[in-house]
């Protein structure tokens, strides 16, 4: 555990020495070879240092009165960011489980499924954003009336089923043909086979996939927001600091650094998820 | 025992995500819009980007009620990077939308059947600015430069002013994407860059210049203004669906209604550009408040004195902007329309009934003796 503290506080170290390191020594203009950029613009504007950064975020977000300092302002976004991230895993894992279930079940599912499955995730996303958005937004059911956080849900669910269903199918069909037959001949039918032999195999399969798919679900929020223009999440604010990326360069990077919190909290739930999950853990498999 | 633990700890892990899950769902319970339970129609207004003074007039006419006024129940709208604002109108999803004229005349060729019932803005708010030392003070000086644009339909008054100039636009310049900030201008990679007077050229205001450790100055920068060129086009308007408008006589009589409040919304931004700013903030933008204050009073340089009446499409306008869009190429050739647009792409119908019963309120239409505001930038915009 303290090792483990070290070896972590030594990572976050040496991103701050290489930061100003780079700021220290690099030209400001960056390097050009025969007006190529080779290494990038080392100014203030470009990247700005550290504890302007800091101290951008602790001053408000606006001088209006009653504003917010910036770093409640994007912890807030964070957490809104987080929350439409965690929906979307969660359809996307249970989607994802669902089809590699399908898949492995039935032979003809795997063969007219996969090639999809895989193609989808060749549709980009700025394309599938405003449909999904408008879809939605025909939708009304009763008391149920769609809502735009709804859209980004759906689309970070998107990036996240894919992994999952991959993952999962190689996991449900890995158990030894040997571990298969003897069931078999047991007379267990397809349901007990799945539950005590498929679904505990598939367990390190699954893990990396899962963790890949809350990446997916945290990029795909993140760009969706920007996409359809939601309100409250990262995405958005990232968007609009850009407007003052020149006037007030050191604002921006709040929310970047929003961003990468929310994708360490969701790193964090995942490994949370596979120690509880650590007795299937044979070896895990990446 | 162990076991016990790592249970624990997944418990743990399912319960923090569903707390997520629920976080998300009380966050929209707040955002989501009031219903229109007391006789009010529900209008939904999409704008062309997020909530800043650009549509002052809008988020005034809301905040004070004038929509209100009126029997509408008015819902805005903001777009994402990925929006368009006619398709949204064109599907449905919104009864009016905000956006540039040159951008919606490509959408009618291709079969939209959208109308622009009130021109808001009457001249370009677009600028191509540079540095005062660059030698570049008219569109002919662009020969050879790096020239910034947005693209996506935001450069043709550009192409048409360096076109009227002599210029070739595919081989006598070359061409760079610009990004939402003005980082490329400051650094020198773009030469003349693309600036909307109420936001970009204010950034580069609002920016410590390394040389004098002050903010840069106007005289540090020289400005190419399309209206002077006389290559503007006609920009921010409010469109409408044309099928409705000819079919829905109810639609038609809310377009009047949603003109006439939305215009008495400028007019009251115009008579208290601070107090716009300052509504438009509350209405969840982020832009700092100099910025904001600044913008609101480049928009109302943009719309008023107004020649023929708030919202009054001007014929003579509307035909620069068409041959504009007709005889422009852009850098692969192409222009935004081949044919003269239908008649119905723009009608003052509506507008002319919604002047009238604002004049009648004693509203002033005109704003002749509209006087902008000296707004002082700070560093930030803030």
């Amino acid at each position: 555990m303290r090792r483990q503290v070290l070896t972590g506080t030594a990572g976050v170290i040496s991103l701050v020495a290489l930061w100003e390191g780079y700021k220290l020594l690099a030209p400001d203009d960056g390097v050009v070879v025969a007006g190529m950029t080779v290494l990038p613009r080392a100014n203030d504007v470009a990247m700005p240092h550290l504890w302007d950064m800091a101290a951008r975020a602790a001053a408000p977000v606006t001088s209006a009165p009653g504003a917010d300092p910036l770093w409640l302002a994007v912890g807030q976004a964070a957490a809104f960011t987080l929350g439409v991230a965690a929906v979307g895993w969660v359809i996307g894992v249970t989607v994802g489980l669902l089809t590699a279930t399908l898949m492995q079940r039935f032979r003809t599912a795997e063969s007219a499924l996969l090639p999809w499955v895989v193609l989808s995730q060749t549709v980009p996303l700025i394309a599938l954003a405003p449909l999904v958005r408008r879809w939605g937004s025909q939708l009304e059911i009763g008391a149920f009336a769609w809502q735009d956080w709804m859209s980004v849900a759906v689309i970070a669910s998107y990036l996240a089923f894919f992994p999952v269903s991959v993952g999962a199918l190689r996991g449900l069909s890995s158990p030894d043909a040997v571990h298969v037959d003897l069931l078999r001949s047991y007379g267990v039918g397809w349901w007990r086979t799945y539950s005590t032999l498929r679904l505990p195999a598939a367990v390190p399969h699954l893990l990396p996939a899962v963790r890949l798919a809350a990446a997916n679900a945290v990029v795909g929020a993140v760009v969706a927001e920007v996409s359809i223009g939601l309100r409250g999440g990262i995405g958005r604010m990232i968007v609009e600091f850009g407007a003052s990326a020149s006037a007030d360069p050191a604002k921006q990077w709040s929310p970047i650094a929003g961003a990468v919190v929310v994708g360490l909290v969701a790193a964090g739930v995942c490994v949370l998820l596979s120690r509880a999950l650590d007795r299937y853990r044979v070896s895990e498999v990446s | 025992m162990k076991h016990t633990a790592r249970t624990t700890l997944g418990i743990g892990a399912m319960a923090t995500t569903a707390a997520l899950a629920l976080s998300a769902c009380a966050g929209e319970a707040e955002s989501a819009d009031v219903g229109s339970g007391d006789g009010l129609t529900p209008v939904t207004l999409q704008l062309q980007w997020v909530a800043q003074a650009q549509f002052a007039g809008y988020y005034a006419a809301l905040d004070q009620g004038y929509y209100e006024d009126e029997g509408l129940d008015v819902t805005i709208v903001e777009a994402g990077t990925d929006t368009v604002p006619i398709d949204v109108l064109a599907a449905g999803d919104a009864d009016y939308a905000i956006s540039w004229v040159p951008k919606v005349l490509g959408s009618i060729e291709q079969g939209t059947e959208v109308t622009n019932v009130a021109q808001v803005f009457e001249r370009s708010g677009t600028l191509q600015i540079a540095f005062a030392d660059s030698g570049i003070s008219g569109p002919e000086d662009l020969a050879g430069k790096n020239v910034g644009s947005w693209g996506y339909g935001n450069e043709w008054e550009l192409f048409a002013g360096m076109q009227e100039a002599g210029l070739d636009t595919s081989s006598d310049i070359s061409l760079v994407q610009q990004a939402f900030d003005m980082n490329g201008f400051l650094a020198g990679d773009i030469d003349a860059a693309q600036a909307m007077t109420y936001n970009e050229y204010a950034q580069v205001l609002e920016t410590v210049n390394p040389d004098t450790g002050e903010l840069y100055q106007p005289e540090d920068l020289t400005v190419i203004d399309w209206n002077d060129v006389g290559t503007a086009m006609l920009q921010d308007a409010i469109w409408a669906d044309t099928a409705r408008l000819a079919e829905d006589d109810a639609y038609a009589e809310t377009t009047v209604k949603f003109i006439k409040a939305s215009l008495q919304g400028w007019a009251y931004a115009r008579d208290d550009a601070e107090a716009a700013a300052g509504i438009v903030t509350a209405a969840g933008s982020t832009l700092g408040q100099s910025h904001q204050l600044w913008q609101t009073n480049e928009v109302n340089k943009l719309i008023w004195p107004s020649t023929s009446g708030v919202g009054t499409i001007n014929a003579d306008q509307w035909e620069q902007t068409v041959d504009i869009a007709m005889g422009t190429q852009n850098e692969t050739g192409a222009s935004i329309i081949t044919s003269e647009p239908p008649e119905t792409a723009y009608s003052n119908d509506y507008v002319e009934q919604a002047l009238a019963e604002l004049t009648e309120d004693g509203i002033d239409v005109l704003g002749e003796d509209f006087a902008p505001i000296d707004v002082t930038l700070l560093e930030g915009g803030e």
